[in-house]
């Protein structure tokens, strides 16, 4: 059980640079998602951290120990591969008792330890079977058995699910977050799937073109993006981005939407020129009265809720509503936006502007 | 149900492809069955005409190929009576016999030298090709073009230089030297071949095993080696049927301590006329160490040959 620190963490493959300067700390016990689009260094970050590359820059520090230059077996850590990586010429119970013969174990304490960890995963009846022919969710138990048969510090695991069937995806991911309160081991956790980290996660990193974008709890990131790329990237449908021209000071409570007055939480930081209004969908209402107007494009049912599309001077938003909401396409009708949940991004470099409500959420910094 | 598959063939096209293998193996198999029959061939049958394909089987052939013998007058061997069933069947021609040949050092030194120079291409190129498919090598693509080069010229192309290095460091006729040489021809290709093979092994594999506590070799000998057997099983059989069956160098290099049992068959025909039976039971027995290796490890060639064509 171990806090793992990441300061300044940096690789260049020759002339690309796959992690710039990453920072943030994983507190002990936490189940912490690496979240971001291929190719984004999070895959790269989670090697470094266990050992399976050297980084060009910076430190990493497990339980207090700075380790960015050690090997992969002195750190003691266990890794969950994505195509799991049984040693294909070994049993199941083999495989699970491998990282146990190599601290020297005796045959009978792997043994009884590897039935100890069959049985929590439930898969102590197929001990003796070659792994060749498990179905990938039993492979992926066998793997996770591997990874927790040694008690390590941390457990890293990149897209343990990705191999799996979308619908055995959602029990494996459950059985995982179960795993892992009951042992309560830090977990890092690759992937690329935002609902997956929202749904799992205790603690997320957004990274993108090898950058950390946001760090914090998948609430704080859902409702208050750092950075439009976040705001993007979480959330199905995605926060409506609105760019438009404009001015806004420190202190102001209002922008000037193409004419339209919109409140906004009051900023602490001003900014001009090309601006962006982020607005979740669950947060844009339709108001006859309003003066902000868009017109019905479309209607998508979705059961309790539906997605409506409006075509608006600053392109299309999309709105989350209730399904008894009666739409027509071709209708024009007002927008609101919850004023109090609405973000103001720089278009220049996509950061959120700080407000006295996200200032909590993005610092002082 | 449809009768009508695209996978299963039909019965006919079973048969019609049955009759294809069986025509095919008949063909391929004639030089095989004619030099296994002329081994159990009496002399007179052997170049008999036109050929007898029933004949009276006897292992004169073998007697000969093993024993050297002397011309006897009837009254010397009468003198002298045959004792065992051997000296019998030479005494038959008027023979007796005064000694071994040397075809049982001669086929002793195949063994010595093809195994040998097999395990030495096959582990020199497994150790070469895990650090030509794991690590950064500088100017790895020249390197391995330049190791394939090698194999670009027939290597009897270089017999004259080989020649008179051999006899200027001293290998000319030793078991040490044709090793050496039969390793510097195979490792190019060993190194390719199992280049290929390891190339197809995951590296998560021995990530798996380096993160489970184990040492770069530890990985290498119990995670990657178990995995490439197929290939190191292929390689190997390549490797011997070339050592094993080398000619050229062979005769060019050894005469009198090291020489192999490809220029040592042919001289058997010198030997009290042309002995047909015992130049057939020379290479049929030649034939076997081959024959046994391969299918030893046949399962292994087979997947061999296949791997990394339908590999999950």
């Amino acid at each position: 059980m171990a806090q793992i620190r990441i300061n300044n963490l940096r690789k260049e493959f020759g002339a690309f640079t796959a992690v710039r300067s990453s920072t943030f700390t994983i507190e002990d016990g936490e189940f912490f998602m690496l979240l971001g689009p291929s190719g984004c260094g999070k895959t790269t970050t989670l090697r470094m951290m266990a050992g399976l590359e050297l980084p060009t820059a910076g430190e990493i520090y497990i339980d207090g120990e700075e380790v960015a230059q050690k090997r992969a077996s002195q750190r003691d850590i266990a890794f969950v591969f994505q195509m799991f990586a049984l040693y294909p010429h070994m049993t199941v119970g083999g495989n699970i008792g491998y990282p146990l013969r190599s601290q020297g174990m005796s045959r009978a304490d792997t043994k009884a330890r590897v039935m100890e960890v069959a049985k929590i995963l439930g898969i102590e009846t197929m001990l003796a079977k070659p792994v060749g022919g498990l179905s990938s969710g039993d492979r992926q138990r066998v793997a996770l058995g591997r990874a927790i048969v040694r008690r390590p510090k941390a457990f890293f695991m990149d897209e343990p699910l990705g191999a799996l069937d979308a619908e055995f995806r959602e029990h494996m991911a459950e059985e995982l977050r179960a795993l892992h309160d009951r042992m309560g081991a830090t977990t890092v956790y690759v992937t690329h799937d935002q609902l997956e980290a929202m749904q799992m996660g205790d603690k997320i990193v957004v990274m993108n073109h090898g950058v950390v974008e946001q760090f914090g709890v998948p609430q704080d990131i859902y409702d208050w993006p750092a950075t439009l790329f976040v705001a993007n990237f979480i959330g199905s449908p995605p926060m409506n981005v609105l760019r438009f021209p404009g001015t806004v000071a420190a202190g102001d409570s209002r922008i000037d939407l193409g004419g339209v007055p919109v409140d906004v939480p009051v900023t602490r930081e001003g900014a001009s020129g090309d601006l962006v209004l982020g607005v979740r969908p669950e947060h844009v209402r339709l108001d006859d009265g309003a003066q902000y107007r868009g017109e019905v494009i479309a209607a998508e049912y979705l059961g309790t809720t539906q997605i409506v599309t409006l075509r608006t001077p600053h392109g299309e938003v999309k709105a989350r509503l209730a399904s008894d909401r009666v739409v027509r396409p071709g209708e024009t009708t007002g927008l609101g936006f919850d004023a109090r949940t609405l973000t103001v991004f720089r278009g220049t470099d996509g950061a959120a502007l700080r407000s006295a409500a996200n200032e909590r959420v993005l610092g002082h910094g | 149900m449809s009768s009508f598959s695209v996978t299963e063939p039909s019965p006919t096209q079973k048969w019609v492809a049955g009759t294809l293998v069986a025509l095919y193996a008949l063909v391929a198999l004639m030089p095989l069955v004619w030099i296994i029959a002329t081994g159990f061939k009496s002399p007179s049958d052997a170049i008999a005409y036109p050929p007898k394909l029933l004949f009276e089987p006897t292992v004169e052939g073998y007697v000969n190929l093993f024993t050297t013998q002397t011309r006897a007058t009837p009254e010397a061997l009468a003198a002298n009576p045959p004792e065992t069933w051997y000296e019998r069947i030479v005494a038959e021609n008027n023979q007796t016999i005064v000694g071994p040949s040397r075809f049982g050092e001669r086929f002793l030194n195949s063994v010595i030298i093809g195994f040998g120079s097999t395990f030495l291409s096959v582990f020199l190129g497994t150790f070469a090709a895990y650090a030509f498919s794991r690590f950064k090598i500088p100017l790895k693509d020249d390197l391995l073009f330049f190791i394939l080069s090698t194999r670009m010229m027939p290597p009897i192309a270089v017999a004259i230089p080989i020649f008179l290095m051999y006899r200027a460091a001293g290998l000319s006729d030793t078991h040490a030297g044709m090793i050496l040489l039969y390793t510097a021809v195979n490792l190019s290709l060993s190194v390719w071949l199992l280049k290929g093979f390891i190339d197809e092994i995951p590296v998560e594999y021995e990530e798996a095993a380096l993160i489970d506590g184990y040492t770069r070799f530890q990985a290498f000998w119990k995670v990657v080696l178990p995995q490439a057997a197929t290939g190191i099983a292929s390689t190997a059989i390549f490797c011997l049927i070339f050592a094993w069956n080398e000619y050229a160098f062979a005769v060019l290099l050894t005469s009198g301590q090291a020489q192999t049992a490809p220029p040592f068959i042919p001289t058997i025909i010198g030997i009290g006329g042309q002995d047909w039976p015992a130049v057939a039971a020379g290479a049929t027995l030649f034939l076997l160490p081959v024959m046994v290796f391969t299918i030893l490890l046949r399962k292994h060639l087979l997947r061999g040959i296949t791997f990394g064509a339908v590999r999950k």
